[in-house]
């Protein structure tokens, strides 16, 4: 069986953002980018489905920037067996992602495709659902579990009551939810074998997918702010601030 | 012009859900169809043609859609899709799910999460876990739109929308439904508590959440909530994260107990209307976005909090 996992290039989830004052969108200049965390976990199940001899081949795939390839690199490191960079500079919504999948998809043909459930800088949770739907074949999103069985795969899946299983025909999508595994750090010797795997470089344009935006980002904004209230020196005091002042008791 | 909403429910009931993804719908400005896809689903229908607002209920029942599967439900969608102008889902699991997969196929790129409609284009959406804000313009002629049902009120009673059946779609038949593990419970749900108290990492065991967390969750009526720390330790349930990538809430009362403030924690609750931290460190940054703060030990705080609770008559 053959695996693609796409992984996006994002701002580091410990990175604390600051919004442009002018409006125009986030500042990115120095700061620091890692691999998109769901999609970590989406490369360690990839992994782990090989290690269980399940999977013959793990194809990473990123659609970014040249420095894309580094998030690449990452996923070969944590044992991928290639990648396939999609460059372009341009910003590339979940939709038009979804399109140059499925031509990745048709190239490649693997089984199964395991996603993120969201990327944490548009937090859009869109792309696996949309890859799904233009190529015809099941998703279970958000998963908690999967299980591969002879041309099926069960996903349980976390949903807003608890779980959830679906049974789905292969080829399929997955999306991963934070519960799914704990990724893996690559280690040394494996990040200097990762250099020599292969990593192709194609375009949106060599794809022969339109990448137009179809929204267009009339500014962004700080959120409303709140202030810090005040510290209450006891329970008694506590209940009875929310009782009279807050009014919430 | 017409928006067509889908609603979230479990057959037989609306959830409260659908109630705030309709004061997003109807403020696109124009009529609200209600779509209740389900198996056996008559009395979500009747629920949903009581709203006020809705103009028309669809009702598709079949066994096909029982458990809400994306494949099954958004062909559907799609072949009702035609005369609307808009596909409006609450950003559920189950819209987050479907509503994609409808965008996709209608070949529209989807607005997530909106927070606020400014026009029947024109929307604002948390990014970067809630950390900017962006102000979005669809180009496509149909707008497929998921709602963060935390930003909206609940539209309320008072309508008597027709019920108008309508047929399943072809079933693609390549997902099944192979179960399911539903909590049962009589608490009110996170999204929709106007209480809520949740627990981060420091609680060390499922026992302290129901030794500590619970007893004031029933005193105050109120929903319990968790850190994605104490729900990978195991201490909470998944559906309790509360969280950039767990559920969003605002309800009146926010109560904290040991929990950071990480960022990821705060995209899910700062908009609620008051804050409480209990945290034993006073650099906690929960402490910047509370309303009221308590340093201390939770293990001594909670049990006296129940009692004062009490002293109070709750
Ligand atoms: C991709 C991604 C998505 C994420 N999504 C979410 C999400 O949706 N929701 C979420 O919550 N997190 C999320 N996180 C995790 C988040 O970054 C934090 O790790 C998490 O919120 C921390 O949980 P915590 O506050 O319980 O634990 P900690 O950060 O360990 O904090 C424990 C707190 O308890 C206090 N404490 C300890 N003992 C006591 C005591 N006896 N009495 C009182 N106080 C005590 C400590 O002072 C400390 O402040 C996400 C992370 C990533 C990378
Ligand atoms: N530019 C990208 N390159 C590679 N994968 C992506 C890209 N954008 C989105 N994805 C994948 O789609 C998932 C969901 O992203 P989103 O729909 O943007 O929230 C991510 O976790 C990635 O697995």
């Amino acid at each position: 069986m053959k695996l693609l996992v796409p992984v996006k290039r994002v701002v580091d989830y410990n990175v604390n953002i600051r919004v442009k004052s002018d409006g125009s969108g986030v500042e990115l200049a120095n700061v620091k980018m890692s691999m998109n965390p769901f999609d970590e976990i989406a490369v360690e199940e990839a992994v782990r489905l090989k290690e269980q001899g399940k999977v013959s081949e793990i194809v990473a795939v990123s659609v970014g920037p040249a420095q894309a390839g580094e998030t690449i690199r990452t996923a070969l490191a944590m044992g991928a067996d290639r990648g396939i960079l999609v460059k372009t500079d341009a910003p590339v919504e979940p939709l038009a992602v979804a399109k140059i999948l499925k031509k990745l998809v048709e190239q490649e043909k693997p089984d199964l495709v395991i996603l993120g459930k969201q990327a944490i800088d548009d937090d859009s949770n869109q792309t696996g659902q949309m890859l799904a739907a233009l190529l015809g074949w099941p998703q279970g999103t958000f998963a908690f579990k999967v299980n591969v069985g002879e041309g099926t795969i069960d996903v349980t899946r976390e949903v807003d009551g608890g779980l959830q299983t679906v049974g789905l025909k292969l080829p399929a999508i997955v999306t991963t939810d934070l519960r799914l595994n704990e990724p893996r750090y690559a280690s040394l010797p494996n990040i200097m074998k990762a250099k020599k795997k292969p990593l192709d470089e194609t375009s949106p344009e060599a794809l022969g997918v339109d990448v137009t935006p179809r929204l267009k980002v009339l500014k962004t904004t700080e959120p409303g702010g709140r202030k810090a209230g005040v510290k209450v020196a006891s329970v008694a005091e506590l209940v009875n601030k929310l009782k009279t002042e807050a009014g919430v008791l | 012009m017409t928006t067509l909403l889908i609603a979230e429910h479990d057959n037989a009931h609306l959830k409260d859900a659908t109630h705030k993804a309709l004061s997003a719908a109807a403020a696109l400005g124009a009529p609200v169809h209600v779509l209740v896809a389900g198996a056996n689903a008559k009395a979500a229908a009747d629920a949903a043609a009581k709203l006020s607002g809705v103009e028309k209920v669809l009702l598709a029942d079949n066994a096909a859609y029982a458990h809400q599967l994306a494949e099954p439900l958004a062909a559907l969608i799609v072949s009702l899709a035609g005369p609307y102008d808009a596909i409006v889902a609450p950003a559920t699991t189950t819209g987050k799910n479907v509503l994609p997969r409808v965008a996709a196929l209608l070949d529209v790129m989807q607005i997530s999460d909106i927070t606020k409609v400014v026009s029947s284009d024109t929307f604002e959406r948390p990014i970067y876990a809630g950390n900017a804000i962006q102000t979005v313009q669809a180009g496509d002629a149909k707008k497929v739109i998921t709602v963060r049902t935390a930003a909206f009120p609940a539209a309320s009673e008072g309508g008597s929308a027709a019920i108008e059946s309508v047929n399943a779609a072809a079933d693609p038949g390549i997902s099944s439904f192979k179960g399911e593990e539903i909590a049962k419970s009589d608490r009110p749900e996170l999204t929709s508590a106007k209480i809520i108290i949740s627990g981060g990492r420091s609680l060390g065991s499922a026992e302290n959440f129901a030794k500590y967390i619970e007893p004031i969750a029933d005193k105050l009526g109120a929903a319990m909530g968790a850190s994605r720390a104490a729900v990978d330790a195991g201490y909470a349930p998944n559906d309790w994260q509360v969280g950039q990538t767990g559920k969003v809430v605002a309800p009146a009362l926010y109560i904290a107990v040991g929990i950071s403030g990480a960022i990821q924690h705060l995209a899910g609750m700062k908009d609620s209307k008051v804050i409480v931290a209990i945290n034993k460190d006073e650099e906690a940054p929960i402490f910047q976005i509370a309303d009221y703060g308590l340093v201390g030990d939770l293990f001594t705080i909670l049990p006296e909090l129940q009692e004062e609770l009490t002293k109070a008559g709750r």
